[in-house]
């Protein structure tokens, strides 16, 4: 195992091997007749920061269990650090660190025997574990809670101890599934500052996140999942250029007041109307705005702003990732 | 018994042992008041000895036993050990275990580490025979003061205890997989007391109804009496061989069931 840099002693193993860090094709997933994953192929690179994008009910926690090695695909074929997850789980699981949708914390235990119990889990030896776990903690800023029972803890301590204990065995591969769902923008910034420190290391990271600012500041590349299936892949700036304008004017129309049909086709590259907005996807933003007043369509607000993933998620689905 | 030996005793599709005893070490770090185990462990066959032993005893007299007149008190003591050690690893096995698979997400989250679930199924089993085994302890120590052992054998009435220990847990971990509510687990009652009553633990065998005795005789709580009577009263023979066996082939049974029943639930 090589040694971590010095600047961040905790950090993970670099990835071994030169084959994908995880690789799955035609993964299908069923729970009795219900398809919650719908036959997916993808591949994660060693030192990527691979992202799932999608909506609640993608299927995204479902791919992640079966990279985690916890749930086998019902078809279709998985290698995550170049073996079988159904061969050798064990094996794969040693070499993972897995910060769940819901937090699996041991609700009997203190913040630290959270950490010992759970390095102990990876057989390594007791004062190796307690070294890293002080080690950890700091690194999460949880030193100070280290006596602390688990249930004492707010949503964002829970979550950073999920993290740090998802770390204790200098893990090659990092799965984070919803890592910041539910928490506070300060504590979200906070995780993601730190994982901006697991990625700078060199350590592979796969997640999920229904947040589309989340997937741009953190991942080098991500699929789009809706209903089971992957509708697009590619870096976030790419899948931008690729499935939206440059810009977007969103309009607030006064109700009942839409203006005569083909209009705002007109004036557009692509029309998209939600229920409470209408959003025009341009290469010039301001320009479009000015030809929407100059037209004298009636709205009762107007912004103009760069496309994101949640523009081209809504392009490729016709649907919002969060409502 | 060590961990070690429960290790060595079982078939080599169970291994995984070794990760097994990493899930027993998180029981021993979660729980922080083993002495009280001990302490009641003391406690309660005192309350039973004294209450039913020696009162009751002095009302019965002597009981015949193999031929000969052993007193009540005797006679009764390690039917008691042995329905201690059942409702020790039932209590284990059943609640505790049932809180952890439906509810707390210890489990998930010890299975993202190299432990499976059967490693899971074999720790608390180990871990309900260590508590099962400190309080095994503790009941023969007050035997022995009380001078109810009758004879040397009575030195395997701890291992003999875990054998129970070991059946009932196996049971245990096999029906805990398949209850789905808190009323659930009040049918462990159902089952855990008619054999505690009925298991000739209070009264001979030959004083039950002819047709209740073949019955009586299949239940497992019984085959524990009989066995720790052997041993407390000093008649073992080949039947007493018997006893272990049928303990032992339930246990792991059961064990090995439990194994399987805890992938499907948790492994979805
Ligand atoms: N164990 C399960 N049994 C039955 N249905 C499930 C199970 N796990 C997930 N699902 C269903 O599969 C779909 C996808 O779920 P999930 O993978 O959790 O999506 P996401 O994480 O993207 O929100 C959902 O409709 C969910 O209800
Ligand atoms: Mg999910």
């Amino acid at each position: 195992m090589s040694t971590p840099p010095a600047e961040h002693p905790l950090i993970a193993a670099r990835p071994t091997g030169t084959g994908p860090a995880v690789e799955a094709v035609g993964v299908v997933k069923r729970f009795g007749d219900f398809t919650a994953v719908a036959g997916i192929d993808f591949a994660v690179a060693p030192g990527e920061t691979f992202g799932f994008l999608g909506p609640n009910g993608a299927g995204k926690s479902s791919t992640m269990r079966m990279v985690g090695c916890v749930s086998h695909p019902t078809e279709g074929t998985m290698r995550v650090l170049g073996r079988d997850p159904r061969r050798d789980g064990p094996e794969i699981r040693g070499r993972l660190g897995v910060v769940p949708q819901q937090d699996t914390l041991d609700g009997e235990l203190t913040v630290m025997d959270n950490m010992y119990v759970y390095g102990r889990f990876f057989r390594l030896p007791r004062a190796e574990v307690r070294a890293r776990s002080a080690e950890l903690l700091e690194f999460v800023q949880l030193a100070d809670r280290a006596t602390a029972k688990v249930d004492e803890l707010s949503g964002g301590m829970k979550r950073r101890l999920t993290i740090a204990r998802a770390l204790i065995n200098r893990p090659e591969l990092v799965l984070l599934d919803e890592p910041t769902t539910g928490l506070d923008p300060q504590a979200r910034h906070l995780l993601w500052e730190r994982l901006y420190r697991l990625r700078a290391d060199g350590v592979t990271l796969v997640l999920t996140t229904h947040y589309m600012d989340e997937a741009e500041q953190l991942c080098d590349r991500l699929v789009i999942m809706d209903r089971g299936r992957i509708v697009a892949e590619g870096g976030p700036a790419e899948l931008i250029r690729r499935h939206a304008a440059r810009d977007v004017v969103e309009l607030r129309l006064p109700a009942g007041a839409e203006p005569p049909s083909g209009v705002l086709e007109e004036l557009a590259d692509h029309v998209e109307r939600l229920p409470d907005r209408v959003l025009l996807s341009t290469d010039d933003g301001d320009q479009t705005l000015a030809a929407v007043i100059g037209r004298g369509v009636a709205h009762e607000r107007a912004v103009v702003r760069r496309a994101t993933l949640e523009d081209v998620f809504l392009r490729l689905t016709g649907r919002t990732l969060v409502d | 018994m060590s961990t070690g030996l429960v290790v060595r005793v079982l078939p080599p599709a169970l291994l995984g042992a070794r990760r097994s005893a990493l899930w027993v070490e998180r029981q021993w770090v979660a729980s922080r008041r083993i002495w009280l185990v001990l302490v009641s462990g003391a406690f309660e066959p005192l309350l039973y000895l004294l209450a039913i032993g020696v009162g009751v005893g002095a009302l019965v007299g002597d009981v015949t036993y193999g031929g000969q007149p052993v007193p009540y008190a005797s006679w009764v003591a390690p039917a008691m050990l042995a329905a201690s050690a059942m409702n020790g690893a039932v209590y284990e096995t059943t609640g505790n275990v049932f809180f952890r698979m439906r509810y707390s997400k210890v489990y998930d989250g010890a299975l993202a580490t190299p432990l499976e679930p059967r490693d899971l199924a074999l720790g608390e089993l180990i871990w309900a025979l260590l508590r099962g085994a400190a309080y095994a302890v503790s009941f023969a120590v007050v035997m022995a003061v009380l001078g109810l052992m009758e004879s040397w054998w009575s030195l395997l009435l701890v291992p003999a205890a875990l054998l129970i220990g070991l059946a009932f847990a196996g049971l245990g971990l096999y029906a805990v997989t398949f209850m789905r509510s808190w009323t659930d687990l009040d049918l462990v009652q159902l089952v855990t007391l008619p054999l505690f009553l009925f298991s000739a633990t209070f009264v001979p065998l030959d004083d039950y109804p002819a047709w209740a005795e073949p019955i009586v005789v299949v239940t497992p709580l019984y085959q524990g009496v009989a066995l720790l009577r052997d041993l407390s009263l000093g008649s073992v023979g080949p039947a007493t061989l018997g006893h272990v066996a049928y303990l032992v082939v339930l246990g792991l049974t059961g064990l090995a069931l439990a194994g399987r029943r805890f992938s499907r639930m948790l492994v979805r």
